[in-house]
């Protein structure tokens, strides 16, 4: 395969330049807060859960572009997802509903997997605790 | 949409002048410069045209100037040649902790090899300070590596007082001058340098040819063995249309660097001045006089380098980034760093290079899409929210 060396595919633009789902959320049921300075990524995700569903999901993101795409993706993938099937979702089906990433870039969408993840369970030590 | 060309310290155009110096060496001029037929031989001249008009650029004599493949390739002959020359009689190198990695990898290069490496920090504008060099210098002291002018903020360093230091010392004195030569004066005497490094794409020549200046008497190895080439030290059939092109470029630059560093300036402050006035918490990198001409690099908090560098390139303005994210690995930029800026700011560093075809409406154009670039990723800023 040729080297597409560090391109975007049209798909990752296309949410950089209009993300879905971006700001904070109120009272969110989940938080999921990834990601550090170092490595210059950081991820915020929110969700709204009810009846075992998620209903919402919002993001904010510090971030390169593939920071902000695969955050917007995940955001738009969970919504009307149980618990179980958005737990399933994982960095690769993000990836590839961008239709692909860079190598390099690949840990975002770790990134956007982990703070989904750490969003749920927040949300279920909360459900729980409550 | 026009678009806006702000990376000149990257690579600049060849200019067309220089395209046209080069063409008649591909093609009607094709011999080889080592065959003596007189096809060889225009050739040859050719390149002794060039060489000279190169060491006219710097204040050297023409057989101190080695003709290579690129600036980084003349860090590496330059840094290896003289440790592997020199190693008996020292194995002790210093340089800066901001040198282009083509400096700072030949070192590591190196000490995985034995040899001593000290790395010099740099003050918050990226200054070495020569007391520094003073200080570091020991008996196995054998070179001292640092660069003319930063690639990445621009500062230039105050080789005059270090050279006077290694000239004091007996220490072989080597300068990365590739952001410099052929934009502010460059003179080997002056700065006191035994070698220095150059390349063509910055000063508007070709792509894949530098050279290296050796001061008379300076002992290195040779750098590629083969042939006859260069005087034994880089062998190679010389690239020829390169060598033309560069020498052409360099001839161009000697009559209008001071001009065009003169034009450049008042565009350079009018970036800096009104980024300030336009963006809330924006930081100028770099020192704020003894910098380039034509470079503005800027940190903004609570954003990042790529993703402001791509929303500028749909915008069709061509930047770059000291974020990490712009390259493999995932830390950000070792200058900014040694600066003292924090990760985040460092990934949030953007470079503004202004070269010949940069025009006053291009930086109205700049100063108008930047602010707007810099609200709508603030706005999905966790960093900014977690300050309100």
């Amino acid at each position: 395969m040729r080297d597409t060396g560090s391109r975007y595919s049209e798909k990752v633009m296309e949410h950089f330049r209009n993300p879905r789902n971006v700001g904070e959320m109120e009272n969110p049921h989940g938080v999921g807060h990834v990601g550090n300075p170092v490595c210059g990524d950081i991820m915020e995700l929110y969700i709204k859960v009810e009846n075992n569903t998620i209903v919402d999901a919002k993001f904010m993101t510090f971030g390169c572009g593939a920071a902000i795409a695969t955050s917007s993706m995940v955001t738009e993938m969970v919504k009307g997802k149980s618990i179980e099937e958005a737990l399933e979702i994982s960095n690769r089906a993000v990836a590839e509903a961008l239709g692909g990433l860079p190598p390099i870039k690949m840990h975002c969408s770790v990134l956007a997997e982990e703070a989904l993840r750490s969003a749920i369970d927040d949300y279920l030590s909360k459900s729980k605790g409550g | 949409m026009k678009r806006i060309y702000l990376d000149y310290a990257a690579t600049t155009p060849t200019r067309p002048e220089v395209v046209e110096a080069m063409l008649p060496y591909f093609t009607e001029v094709f011999g080889n410069p080592s065959s003596i037929y007189s096809y060889g031989q225009e050739a040859k001249g050719a390149i002794e045209e060039a060489r000279t008009q190169v060491a006219d650029l710097i204040g050297a004599c023409d057989e101190e100037i080695v003709f290579t493949g690129s600036g980084t390739e003349a860090d590496n002959f330059a840094i290896k040649g003289v440790a592997y020359a020199n190693e008996p009689r020292g194995n002790h190198i210093i340089t800066s902790s901001i040198e282009h990695h083509a400096v700072i990898e030949t070192c590591h290069f190196l000490e995985e090899r034995g040899f001593k490496l000290t790395y010099l920090p740099v003050d918050g504008c990226g200054l070495v300070d020569p007391d520094d060099v003073r200080k570091s210098i020991t008996d196995k002291t054998v070179l001292i590596s640092v660069m003319h002018a930063n690639n990445e903020v621009g500062t230039v360093e105050p080789l005059v007082e270090i050279g006077r230091i290694t000239r004091e010392s007996g220490v072989y004195f080597h300068t990365d001058a590739v952001q410099t030569v052929g934009h502010i004066p460059v003179d080997v005497d002056e700065l006191g340098v035994d070698l220095l490094s150059m390349s063509a794409h910055k000063l508007y020549g070709p792509k894949g040819v530098g050279a290296l200046y050796i001061r008379k008497g300076t002992k290195l190895v040779s750098f590629i063995h083969g042939g006859e080439q260069e005087r034994k030290r880089r062998a190679s059939t010389e690239n020829v249309p390169g060598i033309v092109g560069f020498g052409k470029a360099a001839e161009i630059a000697k009559s209008e660097m001071n001009h065009e560093a003169e034009r450049l300036t008042p565009l350079r402050n009018r970036l800096i001045k009104e980024f300030q006035e336009r963006i809330d918490h924006i930081h100028l990198n770099g020192h704020p006089v003894k910098r380039l001409p034509n470079n503005v690099n800027v940190s903004i908090d609570f954003v990042e380098g790529e993703s402001m560098c791509l929303n500028l390139d749909l915008e069709n303005i061509c930047v770059s980034t000291g974020s990490a994210c712009s390259s493999s690995s995932l830390e950000p930029s070792h200058v900014l760093l040694a600066l003292g800026l924090s990760h985040e700011q460092a990934h949030g560093s953007l470079r503004f290079s202004l070269g010949k075809w940069t025009t006053e409406e291009e930086i109205g154009r700049v100063l108008e899409v930047l602010p707007a670039i810099v609200a709508k990723l603030r706005a999905m800023s966790p960093l900014l929210k977690s300050r309100r």
